[in-house]
C-alpha cells in the first residue's frame, strides 16, 4: 500500500430524533425528579474506521439509509462527527467545526463532485462562474490568473470553451456534469469525493465522465472516494470497495477479489441484485426479504443484518460480529464469514 | 410469433405541437406483445419509450397528438376510443405503474384506500369488499403485515414499499395489459431485483401482457421475453434478450451495448456513441435517424427505410447492418 492520505478512526455520527418538546413538556421537564430520560438517537455512521491512500480510488457501496452520505459530509467536513478522528495525511480535521470550515486552509485539499449536476450548480452563475467560485474564495490567483485557470480547466475536462458564458439550463447533462467536475478540481484537492456522479446520465454519456474521471485521476494524482449504488460503474472504476449497511462498514477489500467472491451475506446479495443479461449467470442468487432494521437506538448486542440474512442465527442477536481480516487486505464483519 | 397478440401498435407516429415548431416525437412505431409476455422498451432519454406508453395509455400530453397509426388491443382500436370508453378500460384491463411511486400516489389517502378505490370503481367491489380485497392485494405484493400497512400513508412507507402499493393498485382488477415505466428507477439494487421478480411472478400468473420501459440493458435482457430498441422516435432493433446481447445487428444498439457497464469489460475497452440525438423539429430529418451518428453509413441510408426480419424474432430496420 502507498502512503496513507485519508485515515479515519472510529468515526461516529449520532443524530437526535424525535419529536421536539413543547414549551409545556419543557417546564414540566425542570420540576421532575430524577435523571432526565436520554434523547432517542439515530445512528447514521456508527464507529467506522478505514483509510484511502495516496492516488487510491475507494468506492463506498450500500443502499439508501445505509449512512453512506452523512459519513461523505463528515468527511467533507459539513458535517461535525459526535466521535472518532479524521485525519488527512496528518492533519486532524475533527479539531475544524464544519461551520467555519469554508474559510479554513484544508477547505481546498477536500472537494467534493455532488450527485445532480444540474441541482448543484447555481442558477445564475454561467459555467465559467460556478468554475471561478471556489478558486475566487480558496487561491490566491489574480483575476487574470483566475481567468486563465477556468479556460485550462475547461479544457481539461473536455467542456467546450464556448460553452463557459452558458448558464446551466443552456448545457445538456454531459456538460454540466463536467462542469461540475471542473469546479471541484479547480483547487486542486488531494481528495475528491464524488456521490454517483453518472447516475442522471445516459450510459452514452456515462461512459465518457467515467473515463474522464480516470484520466483526471492519473493526471492529477488524486485520491477518489467513489459513492454508488451502480456496482458495475464501481467495479469499473475502484481499486477498493467498501460495503455499508446501517451505519456499518460490513465488508471491505479490493474490488475484483469482493466481486468475485462476497464473504458478506449482504454484500451477497448486493451482487446477485446486478442484472444479468446471460441466463447462465443467475445462478444462485440471493434476495433479500424483510425491511431493514431500524437505526433508531439500536440494541449494541444484535447484527445490524439480522432479521434480513438468510443465516441469521442466535448467535447474531447475542452479539454483534465486527469487523475482522479474512485474508490479505479484506475485512468482513460476520460471524460466519 | 403465432400467439394472438394482447396488443398491437402499427406504424404509430406522435407530434408535439411547442412554440419553436412541431416535434415529430414517433415515427412508424410498430411493436406487438403476445398475452404473457414480457416485451421491453429500451433507449436513452428522448427515445420516445415513455410517449409510446402514454399513446397507447390515451394519457397523452394535451401538446401531443397521434397523426397515424393504430394500437389494437381486444379487437378495437385504442387510438380510435372516445375518452370515456379509455376511462373505462384504464385500470380494468389497462394499467401502468408509474415512474415514481412517491409522486404517483396520493399523499393524502392511505393506500390500502387507494388500492380500494380502483377496486370499487372498475372491479366490481362494493364499499364492504374492498377494504378486505385491498388487503388482500397487499399480500400478494409481497407487503409483511398488511393489515397495519394498508392504513399506512405513502410517507410512512419506504420506497420499495410503495412500489409494491403501485403494482398492487395497478394489478388490483387483474388488467390484460401493464405497462411498467421504469418501475425501479430510484430504488436499491437490492430491491430492485425484488419488484423486478415480483412483477414477473403476477404478469406470469395472470398471463398479463406486459411492456417494460427502461434504459438499463440488462436489467431488460434479465426480465423480458424481448427487448425493442428506440432510438429518437423510431424502433431499430427488435430481438429476444439474449440474442441481442450476442449479436446486436442495428449499429445503434451494438454501440448501446459497448456503452453499458458490465462484468467482464474494462473502462478503456468502453466505448462512448459518438454525436446526439437529431433536432426532431427538423423538415429533412433523414430516414434513419441514426444515420448522422452512424459510422457505417452508406449512400444507400438516404432511402425510406422498412424494418426486416433477420432471424428468428429478431427485426432490424437498417440498410447496412452488422
Amino acid at each position: 500500500m502507498s502512503e496513507q492520505l485519508l485515515d479515519i478512526a472510529e468515526l461516529a455520527k449520532r443524530f437526535v430524533v424525535g419529536g421536539k418538546k413543547t414549551a409545556a413538556e419543557k417546564i414540566s421537564g425542570l420540576f421532575k425528579k430524577g435523571p432526565a430520560k436520554p434523547p432517542t438517537l439515530l445512528y447514521a455512521v456508527d464507529d467506522v474506521s478505514f483509510a484511502i491512500g495516496r492516488g487510491e480510488t475507494v468506492g463506498l457501496v450500500g443502499e439508501s439509509g445505509c449512512g453512506k452520505s452523512t459519513l461523505v459530509r463528515l468527511i467533507n467536513r459539513l458535517l461535525d462527527p459526535t466521535s472518532g478522528s479524521i485525519q488527512l495525511a496528518g492533519t486532524e480535521l475533527t479539531h475544524f467545526r464544519a461551520r467555519a470550515f469554508a474559510g479554513n486552509p484544508n477547505r481546498a485539499r477536500i472537494q467534493m463532485v455532488f450527485q445532480d449536476a444540474g441541482d448543484s450548480l447555481n442558477p445564475r452563475f454561467t459555467a465559467a462562474q460556478a468554475i471561478a467560485e471556489p478558486l475566487r474564495r480558496l487561491s490566491k490567483l489574480r483575476r487574470d490568473q483566475i481567468a486563465d485557470r477556468v479556460n485550462a480547466l475547461a479544457d481539461m475536462t473536455g467542456l467546450p470553451r464556448e460553452l463557459l458564458t452558458r448558464f446551466p439550463h443552456q448545457l445538456s447533462g454531459g456538460q454540466k456534469a463536467r462542469v461540475g467536475i471542473a469546479r471541484a478540481i479547480a483547487v486542486e484537492p488531494e481528495l475528491l469525493i464524488l456521490d454517483e456522479p453518472t447516475a442522471a446520465l445516459d450510459v452514452s454519456v456515462q461512459v465518457v465522465i467515467l473515463q474522464l474521471l480516470q484520466q483526471l485521476k492519473r493526471e492529477l494524482g488524486m485520491s477518489y472516494l467513489f459513492v454508488s449504488h451502480d456496482l458495475n460503474v464501481v467495479r469499473l472504476l475502484c481499486d477498493r470497495v467498501l460495503v455499508m449497511y446501517l451505519g456499518k462498514i460490513v465488508e471491505s477489500g479490493p474490488a475484483a477479489e469482493v466481486f468475485a467472491d462476497p464473504k458478506h451475506p449482504y454484500t451477497r446479495a448486493l451482487i446477485s441484485a446486478i442484472p444479468q443479461a446471460d441466463p447462465a449467470e443467475r445462478v444462485n442468487r440471493l434476495r433479500l426479504s424483510g425491511e431493514p432494521r431500524s437505526p433508531i437506538d439500536p440494541d449494541p448486542r444484535v447484527c445490524r443484518f439480522y432479521g434480513r440474512c438468510p443465516r441469521g442465527e442466535i448467535s447474531c442477536a447475542a452479539t454483534m460480529p465486527l469487523l475482522r481480516p479474512v485474508g490479505p487486505a479484506r475485512e468482513v464483519a460476520c460471524h460466519f464469514a | 410469433m403465432t400467439a394472438i397478440p394482447a396488443l398491437a401498435v402499427e406504424n404509430l407516429s406522435v407530434e408535439f405541437r411547442t412554440r419553436s415548431g412541431v416535434v415529430k416525437v414517433l415515427e412508424h412505431v410498430g411493436f406487438s406483445v403476445a398475452k404473457g409476455e414480457t416485451v421491453a422498451l429500451v433507449g436513452e432519454s428522448g427515445s420516445g419509450k415513455s410517449v409510446t406508453a402514454f399513446a397507447v395509455m390515451g394519457i397523452l400530453d394535451a401538446a401531443g397528438r397521434v397523426t397515424a397509426g393504430q394500437a389494437m388491443f381486444g379487437g378495437a382500436d385504442l387510438l380510435a376510443q372516445s375518452e370515456r370508453d379509455l376511462a373505462e378500460l384504464r385500470g380494468r384491463e389497462l394499467s401502468m405503474i408509474f415512474q415514481n411511486p412517491r409522486t404517483a400516489l396520493n399523499p393524502i389517502r392511505r393506500v390500502g384506500q387507494q388500492i380500494a378505490d380502483v377496486l370499487t370503481r372498475h372491479g366490481g367491489a362494493t364499499r364492504d369488499t374492498a377494504p378486505r380485497l385491498a388487503i388482500e392485494m397487499l399480500k400478494k405484493v409481497r407487503i409483511p403485515d398488511p393489515e397495519r400497512r394498508a392504513l399506512a400513508y405513502p410517507f410512512e412507507l419506504s420506497g420499495g414499499m410503495c412500489q409494491r402499493v403501485m403494482i398492487a393498485i395497478a394489478i388490483a382488477c387483474r388488467p390484460a395489459l401493464l405497462i411498467a415505466d421504469e418501475p425501479t428507477t430510484g430504488l436499491d439494487v437490492t430491491t430492485q431485483a425484488v419488484i423486478m421478480d415480483l412483477i414477473g411472478d403476477l404478469a406470469r400468473e395472470a398471463g398479463m401482457a406486459t411492456i417494460f420501459i427502461t434504459h438499463d440493458l440488462a436489467l431488460a435482457a434479465e426480465h423480458c421475453d424481448r427487448i425493442v430498441v428506440m432510438h429518437a422516435g423510431h424502433i431499430v432493433e427488435t430481438a429476444p434478450g439474449p440474442e441481442l446481447f450476442a449479436h446486436p445487428r442495428h449499429p445503434y444498439s451494438a454501440k448501446l451495448l459497448a456503452a453499458t457497464p458490465g462484468e467482464t469489460v474494462s473502462l478503456e475497452a468502453m466505448a462512448s456513441i459518438p454525436g446526439g440525438l437529431p433536432d426532431l423539429r427538423r423538415a429533412d430529418l433523414p430516414p434513419c435517424r441514426y444515420s448522422e451518428r452512424c459510422e457505417r453509413r452508406l449512400d444507400l441510408c438516404v432511402q425510406p427505410l422498412v424494418s426486416h426480419s433477420v432471424g428468428e424474432r429478431h427485426d432490424v430496420a437498417c440498410w447496412n447492418p452488422l
